[in-house]
């Protein structure tokens, strides 16, 4: 038996009841060692903040974390930096973060990824950064501000944030 | 048909809420792999009546007490166990408890509306509830979404991760309805309507709804690990 798959639907304006959770945001308790906070906002094509997204952080072998965004489309994680894993055809990956992106207005939710700013030799030689047109690839670089990583999500429009196909 | 032909596209300007947050660049295609691996130990933990949003207060939610049951399966017909199947929905009068609902319908104070449980060992998930109401939403003049619970699954794997929602068979808003309709097909958006099931029904109690959920498999790896 073999079925067809369950089309995907948008997760409305009204998750907040179900999906949030306490400490969601923290995929690593505040102040262990290593431990990175991660500010951003998701914008619209318009650059107006969206007030009513969901984004999750898959850490592959660190774990994950989930967090809502707030009427200033403003979000927040705690994180640490994981090690550069090796690509599928054996080259080294930098060190990054998978990001999905859920919203009201996205029928299907959107892959991205956040790279580290002090990881300037890895990330010069990252497979999927330089499979990214060159224009494009400091939407998935995070900035360094005052000990805390700024990751905007733009959705739409100039500078709009790179998503990948699954 | 691929598999993205039956999924909506992004801009579907039917539905207002596209037209801004649709990207408008197209995705980039990395070489396969790149999205394999598994999906993350979910920290949430899951109690044993979160399965039932009928007992989550002292009394009882006003509503018709529905029982909605099904399987978790991969596209090989593979049950994907012990996954995590959280639920969201409106109250029987169409009303989330949720700040930002302004729908003039009351509240249910023995309603959340929300729930949470694991697949079993065959990829089975149960949940007691009532049945959600439909509500007005101003995507364009007199629209009304139809009755529906929201659902979110991990499945196995990262590319499994999918949120969407489940519909009641006859509710004539369906075809009204640009979130459900921007579903290329048919077939796709009947995919998304549970049945009416007399097996899964109680008597003298409660009506039993089924609708099974098939997720992208996982895919071939080296890695990969019945257990």
């Amino acid at each position: 038996m073999s079925g067809p798959l369950t089309p995907s639907q948008t997760v409305g304006p009204f998750f907040g009841v179900g999906l949030p959770f306490d400490k969601g945001e923290q995929i690593v308790t505040l102040g262990s060692p290593g431990a990175i906070r991660i500010e951003g906002q998701v914008l619209d094509g318009k650059g107006a903040p969206v007030p009513d997204a969901l984004l999750e952080i898959w850490q592959v072998g660190a774990g994950f974390g989930r967090s809502r965004t707030d009427p200033e489309g403003a979000f927040s994680f705690v994180a640490v930096k994981p090690s550069p894993t090796p690509a599928p055809d054996g080259r080294m990956q930098a060190p990054h973060l998978n990001v999905t992106v859920f919203a009201r207005g996205l029928l299907r939710h959107l892959v991205t990824r956040l790279y580290f700013p002090d990881e300037t030799e890895a990330n010069g030689t990252d497979p999927v950064l330089n499979f990214v047109e060159p224009a494009r690839r400091e939407t998935l670089i995070a900035k360094s501000c005052g000990g805390v990583l700024h990751f905007d999500i733009r959705l739409q429009g100039e500078r709009e944030t790179v998503f990948f196909a699954i | 048909m691929n598999e993205d032909e039956r999924e909506p596209p992004y801009l579907y300007p039917d539905y207002v809420g596209t037209r801004l947050r649709a990207p408008a660049k197209p995705l980039v295609t990395l070489p396969e792999g790149f999205h394999d691996f598994p999906a993350p130990l979910f920290p949430r933990t899951v109690a044993e009546l979160d399965h039932d949003l009928t007992r989550q207060h002292a009394g009882e939610p006003i509503g018709e007490r529905i029982i909605v049951s099904g399987r978790v399966l991969d596209s090989d017909g593979r049950p994907i166990r012990h996954t995590i199947v959280e639920v969201w929905q409106a109250n029987a009068a169409g009303r989330y408890l949720d700040q930002d609902d302004q729908h003039p319908a009351p509240l249910d104070p023995n309603f959340t509306g929300a729930g949470r449980c694991l697949t079993d060992g065959e990829g089975r998930y149960r949940f007691i509830t009532i049945k959600p109401g439909a509500y007005p939403w101003k995507n364009h003049r007199n629209a009304w979404r139809p009755a529906h619970i929201h659902f979110s699954l991990f499945g196995s794997e990262f590319r499994s991760r999918l949120v969407t929602q489940m519909y009641f068979p006859g509710d004539p808003l369906m075809p009204r309805d640009p979130i459900l309709t921007s579903i290329p097909d048919q077939s796709g958006r009947e995919r998304l309507v549970s049945q009416f099931d007399p097996e899964t029904t109680v008597p003298e109690w409660a009506l039993g709804y089924r609708w099974d959920i098939v997720l992208r498999g996982r895919a071939a790896t080296p890695f990969e690990d019945e257990s």
